[in-house]
């Protein structure tokens, strides 16, 4: 296995980094950087072939050769011979099952260009993390074992590499010294994967043979397989293009992430250019608010630039005072991008917890966060196919294509334009996690054609009118808790008083507004949703709305009191203890669902989660039902 | 119309700045570790970039275990007044009182003044956001961990439960108590790191270079006598070796490399044709065996 310096094209470096290190130094300066993914099954050899290129490329050393070796004897897969798979499988728990669980990124240059690998897990349950992984490539390299051919989990990860965009793909025909190097197992491989890709609109792929273990056709091309006459795998590496030159020669985009202003005299849009090239006395049009000016500067610590390009992270100064803050695009005036609130999306789904269609999630695209929901799926996506499946929701690892609704236009582009400005990723609102990454397709209506209708007679005209602050009392609390006892007598008395107000209830609005809706976690949030609307509807026309309902989630309490004007929205926590309520049971629906007739009951088999800080809460098992709307109105009127 | 590509070095610095600016857009208060490596020194640079004419608006802070070499405090205060950045200076003290050292207590040291120095200057001033100069080529379970890397309200880190990492879209939410540790230099290489200060000419501590200093040779590993604090065993003398350091900590658990790479680019040379790696001449990754460094990073080690 050792390198020959001599007969070895790629790193002949040595010699000059041991005769003259300032010219190596002006030569590895101006090196490119190429981001690419491994995908492979399991047993591939992926981590292998990793552990190849890095040795080869000398990322390898004596103190890790040396405890490499060690561990090799000791739970290597390979026998006596090095295992460079325990190179890259970095956690403990991974090493001890022989697998990668997670994405590692590992690093090695040679005498062209600069590489990352993101090294990405075969198993079926990770598409997560292989679609992190490819988020960044600008190359696939996916792995066939010669001795099995392509594999559901090959075709699983050419679709997700199609779907994620990436625009070069290296089919890697591994472990061609288990079949004699003999060619025709090669074609058969090909010519079988080029049926599929062809299939799935992959029309462009470059096929190698190689043997990761012995290093076959990795950097040099083997004398062992004189049939093959393309690149060598490092070969094709160095020379195919890279994404960010592509990039540069779309229309002009960024993203401002953070407006510098230092003082009086500075106003700078500080930002990574995502697609274009830039110059002072460039026309652009600040989006979504549209105001246009020209570039007057491009500042940087090093000096004015005189231009830039996509992939660079610059400060630009504008000609004009305009509104331009976090979020906004600066683009080329003569060729913006679109302003939106409605899209069609592919959606990868990457947490534990199902997609529940209508729940309000964070959306993040370039340096904006929105409020987002998504609706049921229109199909789910089979990841070895790319056949569409029915689907009411979308569980982790799954695909699908779905309509997102955002509650403010954003700035975007089709993701097949744009990976910036049209990749998202959706954030759970309670526990911050990153739930799901989307691909945006195309916007349903464009938002400037949707205006809000203005009105003369104004909500505060209303309020006035009636001489009362409106409001929405949202009573949440377990089936039979008191809820609609304890509203109605909230109602009665405001009535005496003369305020203006409507009682929405459960029950009722079940009858009407939502009885085409059930009593799935989904049903029941766009039953509050449509509650939600309505009560903000009444609140606008001057009313105090009071409304009882379950409302079991958190996640949509906090959905309507985001709809409302800040101090309007006052969540009422009937505060009655499960056992007391079973214990109540008015209307026997406990028993009910004990005997399993009643599906989804909150408290039994449905979750009920308490607000955390409700502005009023009432625990019913010290207070009276009186007493209790005595204290809500007095704190509603104060 | 022509494209120009960018060098692997503008694009890695691109990156870092694009993350620096969205930890600035996203956190309460950010903090940024300043250990006066070379390391430490390349995130300053880029956080002066990344917010001209503006100075970078946070905090440095320095968790000093009180036994770093004498030429790394000279440095850290230089570079705090040349960038115009406020710096914080945390040392645990009850590792004061209790006398804790390098020479008598092993890992607890590193435990008591590093690991439970950080967590305490971290709740003392309510930073929700450090940045740290990690690189993902040090170390196998570094080359897994985020960008953006999530501790526990105790500052634990869970490999198995990290957030996903698309494009350039970093998700910095958290619940309250809850802090993020972000690598800006994640994708950076020991060689991007050094090519990058010969670059932009960035001022390092001195012990990068080779000069005759006093040693003496532990357990395989070469030490400098920086201070009389060094406790030398009966019939140990200090020995002049010409001796330079890949990377710094506290000094007397430091391992040095005998060299004449009196200049950066014969560091970098040297660097390139050496065969150890660079975490070697570190005591602190080989207690506990293999997968030490993760253990640590469990317990809250940055």
């Amino acid at each position: 296995m050792a390198r020959d310096a001599d007969t070895d094209p790629v790193y002949q470096t040595d010699a000059l980094i041991a005769e003259d290190i300032e010219a190596y130094l002006a030569q590895h300066q101006q090196k490119s950087l190429l981001r690419f993914i491994t995908c492979g099954s399991v047993d591939d050899g992926k981590s292998t072939l990793i552990g190849r290129l890095l040795y080869d490329s000398k990322k390898i050393f004596e103190d890790q050769l040396a405890a490499l070796e060690a561990e090799s004897n000791r739970v290597g897969a390979q026998g006596q011979a090095i295992d460079f798979a325990l190179l890259v499988d970095g956690l403990a728990a991974e090493r001890e099952q022989g697998i990668t669980i997670d994405v590692a990124y590992r690093f090695f240059t040679t005498e062209k260009r600069q590489f990352i690998v993101a090294d990405t897990p075969g198993h079926e349950q990770y598409t997560r993390n292989m679609v992190t992984g490819a988020s960044t490539a600008d190359l696939a390299v996916i792995l066939v074992d010669a001795r099995k051919g392509v594999l559901t989990q090959t075709r699983r990860h050419s679709c997700l590499v199609r779907m994620i965009g990436i625009r070069h793909i290296v089919l890697a025909v591994n472990k061609m010294d288990l079949v004699d190097h003999d060619q025709t197992v090669f074609d058969g491989i090909v010519a079988s994967y080029r049926d599929f890709a062809t299939g799935i609109g992959i029309t462009d792929f470059v096929a190698i043979p190689v043997s990761g273990f012995n290093g076959d056709n990795i950097t040099a091309l083997s004398p062992r397989m004189p049939w093959y006459r393309g690149p060598s795998l490092v070969g094709h590496l160095e020379t195919v293009a890279i994404d960010t030159d592509v990039d540069q020669g779309l229309p002009f985009r960024m993203a401002v992430q953070w407006v510098n202003r230092p003082n009086l005299d500075f106003r700078g849009f500080a930002g990574q250019i995502s697609s274009g090239i830039i110059r002072p006395g460039d026309a652009v049009r600040v989006l979504p608010g549209g105001k246009s000016s020209v570039i007057s500067r491009i500042v940087t610590m090093d000096g004015d630039l005189d231009e830039a390009v996509a992939g660079q992270s610059v400060t630009l100064c504008l000609a004009d005072e305009i509104d331009c803050s976090r979020g906004d695009v600066i683009a080329a005036a003569g060729d913006p991008p679109q302003v939106a609130d409605q899209f069609e999306a592919s959606i990868v789904w990457m947490a534990d917890e199902a997609l529940i269609p209508g729940r309000a999630y964070w959306l993040k695209l370039g340096a904006r966060t929105v409020s987002a929901t998504v609706r049921a799926p229109k199909y789910e996506i089979n990841v070895n196919t790319l056949e569409h499946l029915a689907a009411r929701t979308l569980e982790l690892n799954a695909i699908g294509v779905a309509e997102v609704t955002t509650d403010k236009p954003i700035v975007f582009e089709p993701y097949a334009a744009n990976r910036t400005l049209g990749g998202f990723i959706l954030i759970d609102k309670l526990t911050h996690a990153t739930v799901g990454a989307g691909m945006l397709h195309f916007a349903l209506r464009r938002a400037q054609n949707v205006h809000w209708q203005a009105i003369d007679v104004t909500r505060e005209m209303h309020a006035r009118a009636k001489n009362q602050t409106p409001a929405v009392l949202w009573f949440t609390g377990l089936s039979g808790s008191g809820k609609s006892t304890i509203a109605n007598l909230v109602e009665k008395k405001l009535f005496s008083m003369d305020r203006h107000s409507f009682l929405l209830d459960g029950d009722n609005i079940r009858h009407g507004l939502s009885k085409d809706l059930g009593f799935t976690a989904a049903d029941r949030i766009e039953n509050i949703r449509r509650v939600g609307e309505v009560a903000r509807l009444m609140a606008d026309a001057g009313l105090i709305v009071i409304t009882a309902f379950i409302s079991p989630f958190r996640a949509e309490r906090e959905m309507v009191r985001a709809m409302m004007p800040a101090g309007e929205f006052i969540e009422v926590f009937i505060d009655t203890p499960l056992a007391e309520a079973e214990a109540r049971d008015v209307k026997g629906l406990y028993r009910k669902a004990r005997a399993g007739e009643l599906k989804n009951f909150t408290g039994i088999d449905s979750p009920y989660e308490p607000p955390e800080t409700p502005e009023i809460r009432i625990d019913t098992t010290v207070m009276a039902p009186e007493e209790a709307a005595d204290l809500i109105v007095r704190r509603l009127l104060k | 119309m022509a494209t120009r590509t960018l060098t692997h070095l503008e694009r890695l610095e691109a990156e870092s700045i694009h993350i620096m600016r969205e930890v600035l857009a996203e956190a309460e208060r950010p903090v940024m570790l300043y250990s006066v490596g070379k390391d430490s020194a390349v995130m300053l640079q880029i956080a002066r970039k990344a917010f001209y004419p503006s100075p970078p608006p946070f905090p440095l802070l320095h968790v000093d275990t009180t036994w770093k070499f004498r030429d790394m405090y000279a440095l850290r205060d230089r570079m705090a007044a040349e960038s115009g950045m406020d710096l914080i200076v945390h040392s645990n003290p009850e590792a004061a009182a209790r006398g804790i050292n390098p020479f008598d207590h092993g890992p607890l040291h590193t435990d008591l003044w590093k690991t439970e120095g950080l967590k305490q200057a971290l709740d003392k001033y309510g930073f929700d956001v450090a940045f740290g100069g990690a690189r993902r080529d040090e170390e196998k379970s570094r080359a897994k961990e985020r960008i953006f890397s999530f501790r526990t309200a105790s500052h634990g880190w869970d490999p198995k439960n990290q957030r996903p990492e698309l494009w350039n879209l970093f998700n910095a939410r958290k619940a309250r108590g809850e802090s993020i540790r972000v690598f800006p230099l994640s994708n950076w290489t020991e060689l991007d790191i050094w090519q990058y200060i010969h670059l932009n000419d960035i001022p390092v501590v001195p012990l990068y270079f080779s000069a005759p200093r006093p040693t003496v040779e532990r357990d395989g590993l070469i030490l400098m006598v920086d201070d009389d604090r060094f406790r030398l065993e009966p019939g140990e003398e200090p020995v002049l070796r010409s001796i330079r350091f890949r990377t710094l900590g506290c000094y007397p658990l430091t391992g040095a490399v005998e060299s004449l790479a009196g200049t950066l680019p014969e560091v970098i040379q040297e660097m390139l044709l050496t065969t150890t790696s660079e975490r070697f001449g570190r005591a602190i990754d080989r207690d506990g065996g293999d997968a030490s460094m993760e253990q640590k990073k469990q317990a809250g080690y940055f």
